[in-house]
């Protein structure tokens, strides 16, 4: 399989600020990938370039092996999909569904052909003759995703399309985006800041930062060995817990205040001795234990208790150090609780203090 | 397996795009012409000619012979022209300060959900739609002293009284302004009400939760939430004062006793186009250009100098 | 909307349960007074234009005449003199229209495509032009007259109606612009963005897209510009020779004009026949004419 978008040192500038530097990234043929960060990061001005919306300043965009970097927008064989819907108003389902196949004079008997497949996948073929206004906002969605389908292209642009919805129809137009790229088979790249769409639907991700790819990998990838401290503190809900301190006994152990802690078992590069490091590890990977363990561990007391349901966020204090647990319903505490906090180092993730790498 | 050549593949440089340029937007420049023509020729181009000419002894024509100052000179010796400034200044003043305080009175009325709120603004703002020479004309009527005003309080017993102030130097601006504000007032009202309505629920709320008196509450807090709608309102009706020529046209002429009423741009007109006298009408439509400047020139810098790219 | 908005919120004061209360009775009473003042001069001209000479000697302005007649509106109409020639503001409201029409069809036009350009399609400098273009509306014309006055010359259109539709196209240019850039900037970019990923090009998205959703802004610039260009004295005055003198420019040299007797109700009558217009399209539009003169208001 080829590659379907290829994009070569792509930089941007407005005026003297540099929106997109130096970029590189590769779409393989049939590949969901999700352009993931917070806003301003510059994703969906990475989008607007690759629909051409935008023009790039250096580099080139290569779409299905041809170089599109000139290309209007219409010419590079791609669907887009918006956060507005931005639907025609004033025109039916079909003529929002038509307009884009008429500008570019397909026969009639095809662009009819076209409706009704696209109607027929998105099952909206009761709302073609009604005004995008008649519908409500998963229905005006579905219409905007029909606009993109009825191109018949092989590349599907999504610029944060769920973000105008409620929480639950988001959840199930997320699923149904998931299934629409099972049964085509289309190249997609979309755009998102919210990181469960992220996760749930992309093959890989890349996560933005200042006009920067930080890291392109799959989900499980990014959120278990995260490549800095960014991505390591934007993905995951509650962050990371970040511990500062620094390695001795030849990268063997980690110091942090008091404490020890062991490094056996890390899944990493060469830790070494280093004068400022940062241990990461994620909520749910610390253990709470009312005795003290064996080895060295780290003690703690309950702040707050926030149910959530399915499990449950312990907030503790360790000294001056706030730290976050996620804990099964059946362990929670009550506030001020002491405990002893175990971590679990291979799934933890070690960082240079001056690179903000990761080790 | 596609091949393409070293140079497709190269990095593509800014130099050397093809849409890089003018040629890019090229629909979108070819429909901005009509702008860009009146942009350059007409408002940069013919305010800069009509200064350097305002430097040159021109009479019937326009020509380029230099004499410095000396049109600035004779226009402010020339007592019609102070007299236009005079009157411009006053009639400004006291137009601003009425039409701004009645229409913001006016707006706070209208703004107390009051019944009939369109019928009401459609009766205070259809003068707006008339012209100046319409509103001249029916004012001088009411205004006249034989059958107007006058002649029925007079006509009812009051042999003396005395309300003419078209035909007296000394109240001639009055009888302008009473018709000016007749026709403007409503229209600042509407600017005025636009802003009350645009002005967050919430504070009315907060407002009464902490006890405020209405009034008091107008005063204190909407009055300077609405400091924009004020100088937006202060610019537009000042602009239009300095233009001010066809009422002064339809009512007086100017008169009476010949230029108790003039007003600088009558001055202009009458030196351009009835004088001949071309290098008075420029350095008096000059000056025109510099008050406007004087007004113009903060608003602008605090409205847009402070938040570029905003 | 603006109701519902206000039933919302009590703070607005207390409400009316007594109708007549003090405070109602101050409020209704002070903006009754108002409209009294703001009706009375159309009343007066309706009045004036509707007696008889003799009548307007002997009654005053106020009362409403004893024997209606029309004929001081037929007079004003076909046979009033200004100080050349007799046959009344008829002549004059014809040159209005044929001034006004395309003068109007011809600004909506540029202007539209003016703010179209400006929001949708920027290219370098055509912020710089807006901005010279709003301060134009501020500069008095007359520094700019003379040197339009030689650019018609030029072409050979000064003292032509087409020189006059050139000069209020221009005059009306900055407001335009400004009603139209303000609303198509209110319209979603990713609509422009999505019509330019279906392949319309800049004539394609302004036909179809921007123009079928900008019907009401077109409506205000109508009326903007028909009761603007309708009650222009300046230009009309500068820009015309005296038979091809507009509607405002006649009335003011028949009611002014020093020879004759003064015919009190015929001006009157005149002066109502030129408010005519503005004032019919003023009530028949309502709140759009609002909308348009608020626009003036509405930062960039």
């Amino acid at each position: 399989m080829g590659n379907s978008i290829e994009v070569k040192d792509l930089t941007l500038n407005f005026g003297s600020v540099s929106v997109l530097k130096n970029m590189n990234l590769d779409v393989k043929e049939g590949e969901f990938v999700v352009l993931l960060g917070p806003s301003g990061c510059g994703k969906s001005t990475l989008l607007n370039c690759l629909a051409g919306l935008l023009d790039i300043t250096d580099g080139q965009i290569w779409i299905k092996g041809k170089n599109v970097t000139w290309a209007e927008p219409s010419e590079r064989g791609i669907g887009m999909v918006f956060q507005s819907y931005a639907l025609y108003p004033q025109m039916t389902v079909r003529g929002n569904l038509s307009f884009g196949l008429k500008n570019a004079k397909v026969p009639q008997p095809e662009i009819d052909k076209r409706i009704a497949r696209a109607a027929e996948i998105l099952q909206i073929q009761p709302l073609l003759d009604r005004k995008p206004a008649a519908l409500s906002g998963g229905q005006r969605q579905r219409v905007a995703i029909g606009r993109a389908l009825v191109r018949d292209v092989d590349v599907f642009l999504f610029d944060e399309p769920l973000s105008n919805l409620d929480a639950k129809l988001r959840s199930e137009l997320r699923v149904e985006i998931k299934r629409l790229h099972n049964q085509l088979g289309n190249t997609m790249v979309y755009v998102t800041h919210d990181q469960i769409e992220a996760l749930t639907l992309a093959d890989r991700i890349a996560v933005m930062k200042g006009g920067v790819i930080q890291q392109l990998a799959g989900p499980q990838e990014i959120y278990n060995r995260p490549s800095n401290l960014f991505v390591a503190g934007f993905i995951g809900s509650p962050s990371m817990n970040f511990l500062s301190g620094k390695t001795v006994d030849g990268g063997k152990t980690f110091v942090f205040g008091d404490h020890r802690i062991d490094l056996a078992g890390y899944d990493g590069g060469a830790v070494l001795e280093r004068d400022q490091a940062i241990l990461g590890v994620r909520p749910e990977h610390v253990t709470v234990s009312s005795s003290a363990p064996a080895g060295p561990s780290i003690p703690a007391v309950v702040e707050i208790d926030e149910n959530l349901g399915a499990d449950s966020l312990l907030w503790l204090k360790a000294g001056t150090k706030d730290i976050c647990v996620r804990v099964p319903v059946e362990g929670r505490l009550p506030a001020g609780t002491k405990v002893h906090l175990g971590l679990d180092i291979a799934k933890a993730s070690l960082f240079d203090t001056k690179t903000e790498q990761r080790i | 397996m596609s091949v393409t050549s070293e140079a497709e593949r190269g990095r593509i440089t800014s130099a050397d795009r093809p849409r890089a340029g003018w040629r890019r937007n090229i629909s979108a420049k070819i429909a901005a012409i009509p702008m860009i023509a009146t942009t350059l020729v007409v408002f940069v181009g013919g305010t800069i000619w009509t200064v350097v000419y305002s430097f040159t002894d021109s009479k019937l024509l326009p020509r380029l012979r230099w004499v410095g100052l000396d049109q600035y000179d004779r226009l402010w010796s020339n007592s019609r022209w102070l007299v236009s400034i005079e009157n411009l200044l006053f009639y400004g003043v006291m137009s601003l300060i009425f039409t701004v305080v009645m229409g913001f009175i006016l707006a706070v009325l209208m703004d107390q959900k009051i019944r009939y709120e369109d019928t009401f603004r459609t009766i205070m703002l259809y003068p707006f739609a008339l012209s100046f020479i319409v509103t001249g004309l029916v004012w001088q009527w009411i205004l006249n002293p034989d059958f107007g005003v006058q002649g029925i309080v007079r006509s009812w017993g009051w042999e003396s009284f005395t309300f003419d102030p078209l035909h007296s130097p000394e109240t001639v601006l009055y009888g302008l302004l009473i018709a000016g504000l007749w026709q403007g007032t409503g229209f600042v009202m509407c600017l005025m009400l636009a802003g009350l309505r645009g002005i967050d629920e919430d504070i009315w709320k907060a407002a009464r939760v902490d006890g405020i008196p209405t009034w008091k509450t107008y005063v204190v807090v909407i009055i300077p939430m609405m400091r924009a709608v004020f100088v937006t309102t202060l610019v537009i009706v000042a602009s239009g004062i300095i233009r001010l020529y066809d009422l002064v046209v339809a009512m007086t002429s100017g008169g009476p006793g010949g230029n108790a009423s003039q007003v600088p741009a009558m001055y202009v007109y009458d030196y351009m186009f009835q004088a001949q006298n071309l290098g008075q009408g420029f350095a008096a439509s000059t000056m025109m250009l510099l008050s406007v400047l004087i007004v113009l020139i903060p608003w602008a810098y605090l409205e847009f100098g402070g938040k570029k790219h905003g | 909307m603006a109701d519902a908005a206000i039933a919302m919120t009590g703070p607005r004061g207390a409400k009316p349960k007594k109708a007549l209360s003090p405070r109602n009775i101050m409020l209704y009473g002070i903006l009754i007074l108002v409209c009294v003042y703001y009706l009375l001069p159309l009343y007066v001209m309706v009045m004036t234009s509707l007696k008889g000479m003799p009548e307007v000697r002997l009654g005053n302005i106020f009362s409403p005449p004893v024997e209606i007649t029309f004929e001081p509106w037929v007079k004003a109409w076909a046979t009033a003199c200004t100080g050349l020639n007799c046959d009344g503001l008829s002549r004059g409201f014809w040159n209005s229209v044929l001034i006004t029409v395309p003068s109007v069809i011809l600004s909506i036009i540029i202007a539209s495509v003016n703010g179209y350009a400006l929001i949708n399609w920027k290219f370098k400098g055509s912020e710089v032009f807006f901005t010279i273009l709003i301060f134009g509306s501020f500069i008095p014309y007359q520094i700019m007259l003379y040197p339009i006055v030689i650019l018609l010359r030029e072409a050979g259109i000064y003292g032509t109606l087409g020189g006059l539709v050139i000069v209020h196209t221009i005059f009306g240019m900055p407001i335009l612009t400004l009603l139209f850039r303000n609303y198509f900037s209110s319209i979603p970019e990713e609509l422009f963005k999505a019509a330019r990923v279906d392949g319309a090009g800049f004539w394609g998205i302004y036909f179809r897209i921007m123009l079928p959703m900008s019907l009401p802004i077109f409506v205000v610039a109508l009326i903007l510009q028909v009761t603007g260009i309708w009650n222009d004295f300046l230009f009309g005055v500068v820009f015309t020779k005296p038979d091809l003198y507009p509607m405002t420019v006649q009335l003011n040299n028949i009611v002014n004009s020093v020879q004759g007797v003064k015919e009190y109700n015929v001006n009157m009558a005149a002066t109502l026949l030129t408010g005519l217009v503005p004032l019919i399209v003023y009530f028949v539009s309502g709140k759009l004419f609002v909308r348009g003169i608020a626009a003036g208001a509405v930062k960039g």
